[in-house]
């Protein structure tokens, strides 16, 4: 016995679309990029074989020796070789960057679904704290909990993390919204369903794309962030190599028409516009599937 | 200008292609249609049988994503599809207007009524603005119109519905078109409601010579409505003729089964003993303060019966569903589940009074999970109530999807690759799952055609007289009561104003707001608003 024929389903299409077709559909741009990342990603992991020399050995007596066949982009203001310094500073700042962007996710993406499931007092005293931390500039608020907390890498990654969490609770709270609303999540409660599964498989698939073109800009922010704070020096400490704190040291060499400074900057931005045209390929495709429901 | 029997819209042998996934398919398919100058033709068919597709087309407009591969749509003289779009769009709006089907979504919320009326003619300079407002005014008189002097100064939200849609027809008319396309107007609107709005757009069609196409999955409201009658389904013309002689000899099977639709009807079955489900004294309102939204309801549900809740929206028929399904809390009364008292909330209920009331939501849209598949949704409610893990599951799973009458295949979908019957197939095997006693229904079929909607009534029947549950089944739908009913309470304004068995409360004597609803049901005979309004006018200047 089976369904009237009149009443067909409207694609007659494959029912599943593989993930391999979905690349396929990526546009050059993305794919670009996509492969950008993707050597990011291999030369931190690689790092230790890649880098020439090692991540804080002075090398040279000249500091800011010129390019040559051994330095090949030269060295810093204490004779380290810059291309290493650069090789290991993907690492740190990438892996700094990831670590404080899954923490402030994981944070803020759960209490925010939680405030959107529940409402009432819990989504007004988690909202209302939100708000307060939320009217403080960020940089400012980071600075100073840095200077009460100290200046270490793991202070670095929870003070950040606990600051983007609160932009990540606004985002994925207010998405959650539209989905509380509707009649399914009514249905899992009639049915006397918890929490902990309303959020992990009625809400939280529903909501992924946008939470993860949202990781996206806030892993760039995150990175930014960071380089900022390194730039003022309370951000990834000496000797450790890290992308912004090369920019600040670097800096006061421009006056003198030393563009070395613009080889990290450079390191920066091409990661933060491919992990963009990511996440636009990936936004685009979200809403187009929304529009397509 | 050409004479008055000449065609004024002419559509030949049109092609219209749609998108979907990167893929070209035929919404229309060679269609032809004639229209004379003052000529109204109905187009029925059910949802993608390509009736908008066609109807937009006559304004030489396809809809994003899709695109005409073939044809001429000839209007006065002129064929649109080769005119360049600057010359079509001065005579849509002006000269071809269209009507829509949610004059909710349609209406700009931040503008008056007033200055979106008129802002075609405005806008064009075909008459200066105070003209243009008088010109309103009397078209918003003529669609009868409470306040037609003041009503424009309103916006969309201030007004009611069939209110909104006048206006929008107002708007359609305003400029004095040759040719309005009417889109499914009065399927959004309650069946009092659409008498009304039905009405009006008659009259004024009538009264100014204007030909229209109207376009309609409700056989019944097109007989009132057209001179002609085109049947479309999968794109292509099925059959055309007078509507008398297509009411009373259709040639095509389709159109039979089409028509053959309304005559399911459910036998009577011997009053059952013992109750399931008792209300008594039961109040409810939104908010310590808010109006009563249910007043004094008694009722009962007999087990293995189906007791039907009908009314207009706003008569608080899915908030008393929502109170038995413990969603809503009453304010006061008692509710009585086989013998016990049923605790008011959901949360003070336990896990097996949960699985005995099942409440399937109207839109199956927002009721299925979207990421979820036809299994995961039908195996969690075996999970929860039955404790069922692996094999025992998935069979359990196969034997729902057999009872309503889908195949195994079909346990992988998503709820976007299946159809809107399907859709709420699904919505009701997931009721199924846990094995309810009591099943609220909350206007199942109200979003579906109505062969979709047939289907279904004819499949909740089986199961019921295969597994006795009770329905309580909320609907405004007269012909659907027909079908399912054992009983039926009417409901006004949170008030139960009839009640009793289903042969009881459809014969006469009515109470009044009954004899209204029951009125108000389009009847399948070509004179029967003709009929209906003159004996209202009639009853009305009676003393």
């Amino acid at each position: 016995m089976h369904a009237d024929p009149r009443d067909i389903a409207p694609s007659a299409g494959p029912v599943r679309r593989s993930k391999r077709s979905l690349l396929a559909t990526a546009p050059l741009s993305a794919r670009i990029a996509m492969l950008i990342i993707l050597a990011y990603l291999l030369v931190a992991i690689f790092a230790p074989l890649l880098a020439p020399f090692g991540e804080a050995e002075v090398v040279s007596q000249m500091p800011y020796a010129p390019p040559d066949a051994q330095f090949l982009l030269g060295t810093d203001q204490l004779g380290r070789d810059q291309l290493s310094r650069l090789i290991y500073g993907a690492r740190n700042s990438m892996g700094i960057a990831l670590a404080t962007t899954l923490i402030s996710f994981t944070l803020g993406s759960l209490l925010g679904i939680t405030a959107a499931v529940l409402g009432g007092w819990v989504d007004q005293v988690l909202s209302r704290f939100v708000d307060v931390i939320m009217a403080i500039p960020q940089l400012i608020f980071a600075l100073i909990l840095l200077s009460i907390a100290g200046s270490s890498i793991p202070n670095l990654i929870i003070i950040i993390a606990l600051l983007d969490s609160t932009r990540v609770f606004r985002v994925s709270r207010a998405v959650a919204m539209n989905v509380v609303a509707m009649e399914f999540i009514e249905a899992a409660r009639l049915r006397g369903e918890g929490l902990a599964w309303i959020i992990r498989r009625e809400i939280l698939p529903n909501i992924m794309p946008t939470l993860i073109a949202e990781f996206g800009l806030r892993f760039c922010f995150a990175f930014l962030t960071i380089s900022a704070l390194s730039f003022l020096g309370l951000g990834i400490q000496p000797p450790t190599a890290d992308w912004g704190s090369m920019v600040r040291e670097a800096s006061s060499l421009i006056a003198y028409g030393n563009l070395t400074l613009f080889i990290p900057a450079i390191a920066i931005a091409v990661l933060t516009i491919s992990v963009n045209l990511v996440v636009d390929w990936f936004l685009d495709r979200a809403s187009g599937l929304r529009n397509a429901n | 200008m050409q004479t008055d029997n000449a065609h004024l819209l002419d559509i030949r042998d049109l092609r219209v292609e749609g998108e979907s996934d990167g893929q070209w398919s035929t919404l229309v398919d060679g269609v032809s249609l004639t229209l004379r100058r003052g000529e109204v033709l109905g187009l029925v068919g059910e949802s993608g049988a390509g009736k908008s597709t066609l109807g937009l087309a006559a304004l030489g407009y396809v809809r994003p994503g899709c695109r005409i591969t073939g044809g001429q749509v000839i209007f006065d003289g002129r064929d649109l599809l080769s005119l360049p779009e600057d010359q079509r769009r001065p005579l849509r709006g002006h000269r071809i207007s269209y009507v829509a089907q949610s004059a909710a979504a349609s209406f700009n919320p931040a503008h008056s009524l007033m200055n979106q009326t008129i802002e075609t003619a405005v806008q064009r300079h075909l008459m200066p603005a105070t003209e243009a407002r008088n010109a309103a005014t009397q078209q918003f008189r003529r669609l009868s119109l409470p306040h037609p002097d003041s009503i424009g100064k309103r916006y969309p939200h201030q007004v009611s519905g069939g209110q909104l849609q006048r206006i929008m027809t107002a708007m359609a008319m305003h400029c004095g078109p040759d040719l309005i396309v009417f889109d499914e107007p009065t399927t959004a609107l309650d069946v009092t409601t659409q008498v009304e709005v039905l009405a009006s757009i008659r009259e004024a069609v009538e009264a100014r010579g204007t030909a229209a196409i109207y376009i309609t999955h409700d056989l019944a409201v097109v007989a009132q409505m057209a001179h002609r009658i085109m049947v479309l389904r999968h794109g292509k013309l099925v059959e055309e003729g007078e509507t008398q002689a297509m009411l009373d000899a259709p040639q095509q099977d389709y159109t039979r089964s089409l028509w053959a639709v309304r005559e399911v009807q459910k036998t009577t079955l011997q009053a059952a003993e013992k109750p399931l489900l008792t209300i008594q004294g039961l109040n409810f309102s939104y908010g310590k303060a808010g109006p009563k939204a249910l007043e004094g309801i008694d009722l009962t549900v007999p087990r293995g019966r189906t007791l039907a809740v009908v009314g207009e929206s706003g008569s608080g028929k899915s908030t008393l569903g929502r109170v038995i399904a413990g969603l809503n809390v009453a304010d006061s009364g008692q509710v009585t589940f086989d013998g016990q008292v049923l605790p008011r909330r959901i949360g003070q209920r336990d896990k097996d009074l949960m699985r005995r009331i099942q409440l399937v939501h109207q839109s199956a849209d927002t009721a299925l999970n979207p990421r979820h598949t036809v299994r995961e949704l039908i195996a969690r409610p075996l999970e929860t109530f039955h404790r069922l893990r692996g094999s025992e599951r998935e069979r359990r799973v196969q034997e729902l999807l057999e009872m309503i009458e889908l195949g195994p295949r079909y346990a992988d979908r998503l709820p976007s690759e299946l159809s809107g019957g399907q859709k709420q197939r699904v919505n009701i095997a997931r009721g199924l799952a846990a094995g309810p006693d009591l099943m609220i229904c909350d206007e199942v079929t109200s979003a579906l055609d109505q062969l979709v909607q047939e289907g279904i009534l004819r499949m909740l029947l089986n199961l019921q007289a295969e597994l006795q549950i009770s329905y309580f089944f909320i609907t405004h739908d007269i012909s659907t009561v027909r079908a399912i009913a054992d009983g039926i309470v009417v409901m006004h304004h949170g008030r139960i104003v009839e009640a009793g068995p289903r042969q009881d409360v459809l014969s006469p004597p009515h109470h009044p707001y009954t004899e209204l609803l029951l009125g108000s049901a389009p009847q399948m005979r070509t004179d029967w608003l003709t009929d209906l309004l003159a004996s209202r006018a009639a009853s009305a200047s009676a003393p």
